[in-house]
């Protein structure tokens, strides 16, 4: 490998056995006897879902290479490859230097100990070492500004402290690699900010960063370069700015449909069966991108095995930063409610407006439950499917500076001179 | 330019695993900081918030102790040879109780680090080592309780009580070796959690802790050498209360045997260890 090249996979694959079979066609003695001849066992009965197939890439050091694509392509597995939590199932890959993950915050972080014992303990999970960890420890502690609880368990924080001292810990990592995934998909904005402006520094100082987000302007502003990967396979490579747009208009991102397979849903959800979401604008297309002055119809497609007494069927709408716009039910009308207070089995679309005039632009996540109030929750999947909202047409946009908030009405304003 | 930093550089292959695995101790000796601060954070977790603190370690052993001398020494008259019952039984329960705690710990905490184990990469024998070394600090303050027992009933240990850390290191070994197996198993199969407070429980009946060997007759006591623990409870005994204790033979053939078993069950937990946890991420 090039003296350069840190990073370097050839034809890695991952597979993973999916559904009920994995537990079934084992007992304990054959799978003692298989593990200890060192065999891999084929389950003819089992799905196989490969996560990865085929991936080559190589990365310099002091790149800071983005990694994106939808939930479920196999980003996460990845870097998790990368940092030798799982072996590939096939492949290669060479990596010169220490790796470390920015993970999920907080892995590792115990409740019952104070915020110092937290900081040396995550720091020694994460693979620094004391001496390290002792340097930094000043540094840790500013950064995620809870100096004055440093010798409070940290079940006593906030969450909002929890979450600092957290990243804090994990962004003083001194390795050479750092793989980042989704670090910036919690907290509040100013924490997002922050977090942010430290990943900058820490590309800046000539490491090696793969950086998975689904938020795009985190993505372009940090990377030079970006992969997209779909159903685990590289589809390309390249500059960011390219990549990004490839990624948003190709569909690869979503399509403005969801579907669900039978094996995708629980077996929980009995008798509920959910079949698909879909965005509609009002020419009737199923779309990724909706305009903000038009209307727009969200259908929700499922069936009912056997009657459900009082069941709800409705969306959570969010932004990309996980913030709730709203929620709301098919039975919240009263004369719905009546009517279907017993749901027959049979297969229905529940469909809802969100009126014109209403969402601001970005992107916005819908996510869907069904559950009847107070006695179960059939389904429920908080991210089953994002659009985007153009804003042209909207209000004030003879300024074209982005509005903050999720919403974005049509008010009815009058201007009173005063004497 | 950089051939010097590169050399110093790990460069980590990342490839499919099949078969046999070496066990890395290098690498373990790397991530020892890891086992240290698991072993502290194990301990600290186990005694904060409780109103006894590290009584906790002297009370449990204490409490056993007057009821089996109450039950088994009094009632049922079990005889324990010269010594009076209650630091006849201690001196068993000193290395029991702490092969008990190492044994559940190290078979159990795998699953319950499941967070860990599927987001971020260390060698994870860690885990089980961490579990079995936690309970030396709980055997360091119960064994002040056995110093002062000693002082209370005038025993004088006999020299053999150098040979102590000998058999702790047998009853150790033996913990990681069983916890090995069973935490590894425990990945897949959850019967273990299950099966692991009912093994230690009959484990601890075909110990002589409540009684001593001398009870089985002479035919069966070579039975007594396949169980390695009873190597160790009965080389406590000896070279705590040697002196008094007419029966307290010195350690024999069958203690060889004991010794072998342990080194058995070590390598081999070690090498299953070794090559299932590359799954353990996939499907703990």
């Amino acid at each position: 490998m090039a003296s350069d090249t840190v990073i370097r996979v050839e034809k890695l694959s991952k597979r993973y056995v999916i559904g009920a079979s994995q537990e079934r066609s084992d007992t304990l003695r054959d799978w003692i006897v298989s593990t200890l001849r060192g065999r891999n066992r084929k389950r003819s009965d089992g799905n196989v879902l490969w996560a990865l197939r085929d991936i080559s890439f190589e990365v310099k050091r002091g790149e800071v290479l983005g990694i994106i694509g939808r939930n479920g392509a196999g980003k996460s597995t990845l870097l998790k490859v990368l940092s030798r939590v799982t072996d590939p199932t096939e492949g290669y890959g060479e990596i010169r230097g220490r790796v470390g993950s920015l993970l999920e915050v907080g892995t590792g972080f115990h409740p019952e100990l104070t915020g110092r014992e937290n900081i040396f303990l995550n720091g020694a999970i994460l693979g620094m070492k004391r001496t390290e960890i002792e340097r930094k420890f000043d540094e840790i502690v500013d950064f995620a500004e809870v100096s004055k609880f440093i010798d409070t368990p940290v079940k006593r924080y906030s969450s909002g402290m929890y979450l600092r001292l957290a990243f804090a810990v994990a962004a003083h990592l001194e390795q050479e690699i750092l793989v980042v995934d989704e670090v910036l998909a919690v907290g509040d904005a100013e924490f997002q900010r922050k977090c942010l402006g430290k990943m900058s520094d820490v590309a800046q100082e000539g490491r090696t960063v793969l950086f998975v987000s689904h938020n795009m302007s985190a993505i372009l502003r940090l990377t030079e370069q970006t992969m997209v990967i779909d159903k685990g396979r590289l589809i390309m490579r390249a500059p960011s700015a390219q990549a990004v747009d490839y990624y948003l208009s190709s569909g690869y991102s979503e399509t403005g449909e969801r579907r669900y397979d039978a094996d995708e849903v629980p077996d929980s959800a009995r008798p509920f069966r959910p079949l698909a979401v879909r965005v509609v604008n009002p020419q009737g297309r199923v779309v990724n991108t909706v305009r903000s002055m038009e209307p727009t119809t969200i259908e929700l497609e499922y069936c009912l095995d056997q009657p459900i007494t009082g069941l709800r069927v409705g969306i959570y709408l969010l932004s990309t930063r996980g913030e709730y716009v709203f929620t709301s039910f098919d039975t919240d009308a009263p004369d719905l409610y009546e009517e279907y207070a017993v749901r027959p089995a049979g297969h229905y679309i529940s469909r809802c407006t969100v009126p014109p005039d209403f969402l601001n632009e970005g992107r916005f996540v819908i996510g869907i439950n069904a559950s009847s109030y107070r006695i179960q929750r059939y389904f429920q999947d908080e991210q089953a499917l994002t659009f985007t909202v153009d804003p042209a047409g909207a209000p004030g946009m003879q300024w074209p500076e982005p509005r903050l908030g999720a919403v974005r009405p049509r008010l009815s304003w009058q201007i009173e001179a005063q004497k | 330019m950089t051939l010097k930093t590169q050399s110093e550089t790990p460069v980590v292959i990342l490839r499919p695993t099949r078969g046999w695995s070496a066990l890395n101790l290098r690498e373990l000796w790397v991530y020892r900081e890891l086992i240290y601060f698991l072993t502290w954070r194990d301990l600290k977790v186990r005694y904060k918030q409780t109103a006894l603190g590290v009584t906790w370690i002297v009370l449990q052993p204490v409490v056993e102790m007057v009821v089996f001398s109450l039950l088994f020494g009094g009632l049922l008259g079990v005889p324990s040879g010269e010594v009076p019952y209650p630091i006849f039984a201690f001196a068993a329960l000193l290395p029991w109780n702490y092969f008990q705690g190492a044994l559940t710990r190290s078979s159990t905490t795998l699953v319950g680090s499941a967070n860990l184990i599927s987001k971020v990469y260390f060698p994870r024998l860690v885990i089980p080592i961490s579990g079995v070394l936690s309970g030396l600090v709980d055997f360091l303050v119960a064994s002040v309780v056995m110093v002062v027992l000693m002082i209370i009933y005038q025993i004088a240990p006999t020299p053999a009580v150098v040979l102590l850390p000998f058999f702790l290191l047998l009853a150790v070994l033996t913990a990681l070796g069983f916890g090995m197996w069973l935490s590894a198993l425990n990945v897949r199969f959850r019967d273990i959690n299950h099966l692991v407070p009912f093994i230690v429980r009959v484990w601890m009946y075909v110990t002589p802790v409540i009684y001593g060997s001398s009870i089985i007759p002479e035919r069966f006591r070579w039975l007594m050498g396949l169980n390695p623990m009873s190597g160790v409870v009965e080389g406590f005994r000896w070279a705590l209360l040697g002196n008094q204790l007419a029966d307290a033979a010195p350690p024999g053939p069958l203690f060889a045997v004991s010794i072998l078993i342990t080194l058995a069950v070590l390598v081999s937990g070690a090498v299953f260890f070794r090559s299932t946890e590359r799954t353990f991420a996939d499907i703990i």
